[in-house]
């Protein structure tokens, strides 16, 4: 890509940039659907077929696809992403090979809004946050999950992201307080990612009470400001009808997809399985309809 | 003075709370029941009363005759911290941490472990205060360090092994704030070292700070003046024991602080754990700190002959220390401590751990460098008798070599 090339896409996305996120809310709230989000961890099982994968994902329905940058020390993760970062990570995938990605999904997919989810530190580091914010921008992210920057950090984050107009993706939890809740919502940018469980990433055989009752409540206080998607273990189509019944606008799907690329490695099906399995996922987001 | 950070949950630019937020309220409801129990009468009386007839407070700092003698410098003084009830100064932190887990009415208490000192401590705390513990530990080390996961389950415990990453301490913090997330209601997470998010580097260090409190006192008794001494040295993995006896000193100007690091097989070698000699600051286990880390921010995979050392970032407060410049942070490698461990243990009959004898080692260089009237107390801060399988290979290897000569 020459300059001006180059120049011209830096324009377009600027142009777009965060609201590609909005748009998206905007048109599933007209057709009354809850937004599906696949996630998906760069560079798993490698990154050309991270690419590949995509295609699938989005063919299949997925609204929005979260991109995984892969970190040595997952906290927030329970072993399937654990897994899935460290054989990204053996396969020396790294923050730049990741950010390339996302240029080729953006050339390839104007309108999808990508988000990326990474920890803390693979933000900071290599020129420190502004940095690696406007790096991001320029490949065509929209926004960030960060699962250990909780607002109390996130100052400086949060400026440098809004003034590249990218989101802030901020969590909320069952436990956490009203006014801390209030200021969480005030903070968050694109959707805020209400984690539906006591718990890491992975798998749930069934969502209890606590659940449907904390998407109540981070409704009636976040009311129309912003979209509000859960997830956490969320791996079959009634786990979906069950969120979207307590007030979900969004549901965030990872482990479910990593287990079914880990179990699938070898075969010539993973793709057909993928997409079986989204497009039911799908079909649930539709039921805010029923 | 730089004794009275931390200010807005951090040191300078350091600490914080870099956690996921269902770890937050947890971590509000523990720095208001610190802050509230710390100076409460009753809370101290209990402690107090642990410490000293459970634990075995105050240890004695004991004067090296031969140890001074062999190095023909300043006199050194060992702060025996290994005489201790569990075998090293964890016990200072775990029975003030279990006492706060009983008041806030917490049954369940997790802990991470690398040498298996602070699982060990642990799992005594919570046995004589009536409390369940679990204790994760790195695969690798729960095979080098057995002798403590004998102790562990022998005292209670269950011992919940970590083969994920490089199988240390590292990983079993990871898995230890993992179980925390999940079951964050019922459960208290005792952070053995002065690591981890705000307030655990406090509470960890005010927990430990007896240590620097009685060797004042008890330098001053020894030489009747009102001298302090001129050096003191201590090892630091994540740093508990290192913060414990510097931070009563941080104003003193004219007390110098050492701590000694893992500097494993060298430098060039990449096999150590030496982070605040040769890392660069970075977010792990909830803490802004020096880190050990590539260029992408990948954390590093660390090396040192003892467990509970191999760690590769240190707690906030030494990144500060640092930067000002307070504490000297130096280095030893996996073989002066091996043969500092081997001195000690015949000129003065004390087996020291090997994390240890890592401050032993360079406190015996600097002694050489001091003069004879000058005092230096070296915090012995565990016992050797986890390490005698790490030393019997450490001999068998040697002899091996001297054959081969």
């Amino acid at each position: 890509m020459n300059t001006d090339e180059k120049e011209k896409g830096m324009a377009g996305i600027t142009e777009l940039s965060t609201k590609r996120i909005d748009a998206k809310f905007r048109i599933l709230s007209k057709k009354n659907a809850c937004a599906l989000i696949c996630y998906l961890v760069a560079g798993y099982p490698n990154i050309r077929m991270s690419e590949v994968l995509v295609d699938v994902l989005v063919k299949a329905g997925a609204d929005i696809i979260e991109i995984g940058i892969p970190f040595s020390d997952p906290i927030a993760d329970g072993p399937t992403i654990q897994g899935a970062y460290n054989d990204a990570l053996k396969n020396k995938v790294n923050p730049t090979k990741c950010l390339a990605l996302v240029a080729r999904l953006r050339k390839k997919y104007p309108d999808l809004p990508i988000i990326l989810m990474t920890y803390s530190n693979i933000v900071i580091r290599e020129g420190g946050v502004k940095r690696f914010v406007q790096r991001s921008k320029e490949s065509g992210v929209d926004g960030f999950i960060l699962p250990d920057m909780n607002i109390d950090e996130a100052h400086l984050y949060i400026k440098v992201a809004s003034e590249a107009g990218l989101a802030t993706v901020f969590l909320a939890s069952p436990n956490t307080k009203k006014i801390r809740l209030k200021s969480i919502i005030s903070k968050s940018s694109g959707f805020l990612y209400l984690i539906t469980v006591f718990g890491v990433t992975g798998a749930q055989k069934s969502f209890q009470n606590l659940t449907a009752h904390s998407i109540r409540r981070v409704k009636r206080l976040s009311g129309s400001k912003i979209p509000v998607v859960v997830g956490f273990g969320i791996s079959k189509p009634e786990h979906v009808r069950y969120m979207i019944n307590a007030g979900a606008d969004g549901v965030i799907i990872a482990s479910a997809i990593l287990d079914i690329i880990k179990s699938n490695l070898k075969s010539p099906t993973l793709g057909l399985k993928i997409k079986s399995f989204v497009e039911g996922m799908k079909t649930a987001c539709q039921s805010k309809n029923l | 003075m730089l004794s009275s950070y931390p200010t807005d949950n951090r040191f300078g630019k350091y600490g914080g709370r870099y956690v996921p937020e269902t770890l937050v309220p947890a971590l509000d409801e523990l720095e208001e029941a610190y802050n509230k129990f710390k100076n409460e009468s009753f809370f101290q009386s209990e402690l107090k009363y642990y410490l000293e007839q459970y634990a075995g407070r105050p240890t004695p700092l004991f004067f090296a005759k031969n140890l001074t003698k062999y190095c023909g410098g300043a006199r050194i003084f060992l702060k025996r911290e290994d005489l201790l009830h569990g075998g090293a100064h964890k016990i200072n932190n775990t029975l003030g941490q279990a006492l706060l887990a009983k008041r806030l009415r917490k049954k369940r208490v997790i802990a991470e472990t690398g040498a298996g000192q602070h699982g060990v401590g642990t799992a005594i705390a919570c046995a004589v205060l009536g409390l369940s513990s679990e204790i994760y530990m790195g695969s690798k080390d729960m095979k080098r360090q057995k002798p403590n996961l004998t102790r562990m389950r022998l005292l209670g415990a269950k011992v919940n092994p970590v083969h994920s990453g490089s199988r240390t301490l590292k990983d079993a913090i990871n898995e230890a704030l993992r179980d925390w997330i999940t079951n964050v209601r019922s459960t208290y997470y005792l952070i053995g070292s002065a690591v981890g998010p705000h307030p655990y580097p406090v509470i960890v260090r005010d927990f430990q700070s007896i240590i620097g409190r009685e060797i004042k006192m008890q330098i001053k008794e020894y030489s009747k003046t009102s001298q302090l001494p001129d050096a003191v040295v201590a090892c630091v993995g994540g740093g508990s024991n290192a913060i414990g006896t510097f931070h009563p000193f941080i104003d003193e100007s004219n007390v110098g602080l050492y701590g000694v690091e893992a500097a494993g097989k060298g430098i060039k070698s990449g096999k150590h754990s030496a982070t605040l000699s040769w890392g660069s600051p970075g977010i792990i286990h909830g803490m802004f700190t020096y880190l050990l880390q590539d260029k992408f921010g990948q954390v590093s995979t660390t090396h040192s002959i003892s467990a509970g050392l191999d760690y590769p970032a240190v707690g906030p407060e030494h990144a500060l220390l640092k930067d000002v410049k307070r504490v000297k942070y130096t280095q030893c490698t996996d073989v002066d401590a091996a043969e500092a461990f081997l001195l000690l243990s015949k000129l003065e009959g004390i087996i020291p751990a090997l994390e240890s004898s890592h401050a032993v080692s360079y406190a015996m260089k600097l002694a050489k460098e001091m003069g004879r009237r000058e005092n230096i107390v070296i915090t012995l801060s565990g016992r050797g008798d986890k390490d005698v399988e790490v030393m019997q290979k450490y001999l068998a290897t040697k002899d091996k070599k001297s054959q081969n000569c």
